[in-house]
């Protein structure tokens, strides 16, 4: 989950990471009122997910609260690459003498923590990685061991700082890490980690993303959602849901077979509308679920279940396929491959009901293709 | 020879009075794994699947010193507890089924399991089997049979699909290994490449990947390095993945411009791996190359 700007600096501030103040604006009234409040030149910032968002225009600077509120104006309920924007920060315009970067990562290679730093920051890590990969220290931590001292001062001294910096830059360090571990974080990072021209550090951006898998323990910034969304429906029914953009739907059990699913449709010419894994173990009732949440959705052309029986049975998603497909009245073709756990019991359920199972899942995919173009 | 498990191996299941827990011991049983006891705290003194069950894993290895392998099955808010109680006593090779585990706590068990020696298969896997010796996990057993073909992937149903594939096709499996969807694993491709290499009874190698990380691509250039001498016949999952969206797996997606299948297919190729464009292929290839 990936927290908003201003719930990152939220948090930064709590663990006393030295950020500019700031201050959350839902209007343009808003906004002017507290540009006014913060005085002098104001920088506003549009809170929306995506990235890349100040190339795309999402962050202005402006000289005085009237210009605040026309950017505030400007950006609330515009979209940014597909984003509405909802809320803006408003937060001091800071001087920066140099830019740094700084993150602790979650480095999937190494299968631990890892600091990055950079006397350069302002630019994309991935190009500043590429570019000039002697200017980016790369730290693992051994989680077992933790943040040290001797950690702390060597990155620190890679930024490049002079010598009041220097324990400025080791303390924020330590605070960043402690923030890291105790919120679940897959990454902070803040870029640019300003210089000011009055000599001091201070996180101008912020950025958190936290572990999905920990959020039963990271109950803070809960998300509304929205019950509408198919993906919140499937994620409700306990399923994992993707939506595409073609037209052949896709059930299957388990990510990997589902994923594969998807690709060997595509190698036969057809276009998966949609990713969604049953899981293992489905019941009758949850097949029944996943294939009506399919046969009712408006792109999906033709079914497309494939499922290998270990500790599913084709019986049960047999029995469940046929529920959907009388209650849904489905008009819309199906194509079914099953192997496995029960797997005649499963073909003789589908057969007394008019459907059939093919033995592998590359037929299967060809008939669902020719059936979505036909 | 197989490698990891084999008729010798004494399992303890750690939440084993669960919904989960018990079905898979019965069917571990059935299969016949060596299940000699379970655990789960409060539940000391009880039966489940007519296995002892302990409220430790200590009281467990004191009555059944032979143990040497567990396996998971606990919810992922305690998953950790039941890892490092595993570790602590001097299990060697503990198997996490549990999905959903929190990364911060999966990095530090894989860290201490890696300096007490031990490995960890998983979080977030089948398991893994060495066909009619010992099942320690959770796959359908009936699709493997014992042959010369090593298998390992990040992946549960596709690995059966393709082990299914390779049964049919009249070869067999020396042992599979599912290191799990999670981004951070206890094995890597590399690992058990290397165990692979260095078992007799393995004649060709599966690797099964999917999109995420760079798992593939550090295999691939293993595989280059080493001259590694024994066939590898790969399948990628998630061609048609779309970026940014996490498949199902936690470990599988395509982010910040890394991880997609394109790459991975073009590191193996260039290692001289064949890669199957179906999983059907797979079996297809292997029959060739072992005929």
């Amino acid at each position: 989950m990936k927290l908003h700007e201003y719930e990152a600096k939220e948090l930064f501030h709590e663990y006393g990471i030295p950020a500019p103040r700031f201050a959350v604006a839902r209007s343009s009234e808003e906004a002017k009122k507290l540009a006014r409040e913060m005085g002098g030149k104001v920088v506003v910032k549009a809170q929306v997910l995506v990235a890349g968002r100040g190339r795309a225009g999402g962050i202005r600077f402006a000289e005085n609260p009237d210009e605040a509120a026309s950017h505030a104006a400007e950006l609330l309920g515009s979209r940014i690459k597909g984003e509405q924007v909802e809320m803006v920060l408003i937060t001091p315009y800071t001087e920066m003498e140099r830019e740094l970067y700084l993150s602790i990562i979650v480095d999937r290679s190494r299968g631990v923590p890892v600091i990055l730093a950079s006397p350069e920051g302002g630019v994309e890590i991935e190009e500043l990685a590429r570019a000039s990969p002697e200017k980016l220290l790369k730290l693992p931590i051994d989680p077992l061991v933790g943040l040290r001292n001797y950690h702390q001062r060597r990155v620190a001294k890679f930024l490049n700082l002079d010598d009041g910096l220097l324990t400025s830059a080791m303390d924020m360090l330590e605070r960043i890490y402690r923030l890291f571990k105790d919120y679940d974080c897959e990454l902070v990072e803040i870029n640019p980690l300003a210089v000011t021209k009055e000599n001091k550090l201070e996180a101008v951006d912020a950025k958190i993303l936290i572990d999905d898998n920990a959020l039963f323990r990271q109950r803070r910034f809960e998300r509304p959602v929205d019950p509408s969304s198919l993906e919140e429906q499937a994620r409700r029914m306990g399923f994992a849901y993707v939506e595409l953009d073609g037209d052949i739907g896709i059930i299957g059990n388990g990510a990997g077979l589902t994923m594969a699913t998807m690709d060997v449709v595509y190698e036969m010419g057809g276009r998966p509308a949609n990713f969604l894994d049953i899981g293992g173990g489905a019941s009758e009732d949850v097949v029944d679920k996943a294939a009506t949440l399919l046969l009712r959705h408006p792109k999906v052309r033709v079914l497309f279940v494939n499922i290998l029986g270990g500790i599913t049975r084709c019986d049960e998603v047999a029995k469940g396929l046929v529920k959907a497909v009388k209650n849904v009245g489905a008009t819309k073709k199906v194509v079914v491959r099953m192997m496995g756990t029960n797997e005649e019991e499963g073909r003789k359920i589908l057969e007394g009901n008019g459907l059939y199972s093919y033995d592998n899942m590359e037929e299967a995919a060809k008939k669902a293709t020719e059936l979505a173009i036909g | 020879m197989a490698i990891l498990v084999d008729s010798s191996t004494k399992i303890v299941v750690q939440g084993i009075t669960g919904r989960q827990g018990r079905f898979h011991t019965q069917s571990m049983i059935r299969y016949g794994s060596k299940v000699v006891a379970g655990v789960t705290p409060g539940k000391g003194g009880t039966e489940a699947e007519g296995v002892p069950v302990y409220d430790t894993v200590q009281e467990a290895l004191k009555e059944h010193p032979d143990i040497n392998a567990s396996i998971v099955m606990v919810p992922a808010p305690y998953a950790q507890d039941a890892v490092y109680e595993s570790l602590d006593a001097g299990i060697k090779l503990v198997t996490v089924i549990t999905e959903r585990i929190p990364i911060h706590d999966s990095m530090a068990f894989i860290r201490y399991a890696r300096l007490r020696d031990a490995v960890i298969i998983g979080p977030n896997c089948p398991g893994v089997i060495t066909p009619e010796a010992c099942k320690l996990g959770i796959m359908p057993g009936h699709i493997f049979k014992r042959g010369v073909v090593g298998i390992v992937s990040r992946s549960g149903t596709l690995t059966y699909e393709i082990a299914y594939n390779i049964t049919k096709a009249g070869l067999g499996q020396s042992t599979a290994i599912g290191i799990g969807g999670d981004p951070i694993t206890g094995l890597s491709f590399i690992d058990v490449l290397e165990m692979f290499r260095r078992d007799d009874e393995t004649k060709a190698v599966v690797m099964i990947g999917e999109i995420g990380g760079d798992m593939e691509e550090r295999a691939a250039e293993y595989i280059s390095k080493t001259a590694y001498e024994k066939p590898v016949v790969a399948f990628i999952a998630g061609k048609t993945a779309p970026p940014g969206k996490r498949m199902g797996h936690a470990g599988a997606i395509i982010s910040m411009g890394a991880g997609d299948a394109a790459s991975k297919v073009e590191a193996l190729r260039k290692a001289g791996v064949y890669v199957a464009s179906t999983p059907r292929d797979v079996a297809a290839k292997l029959s060739q190359i072992l005929a």
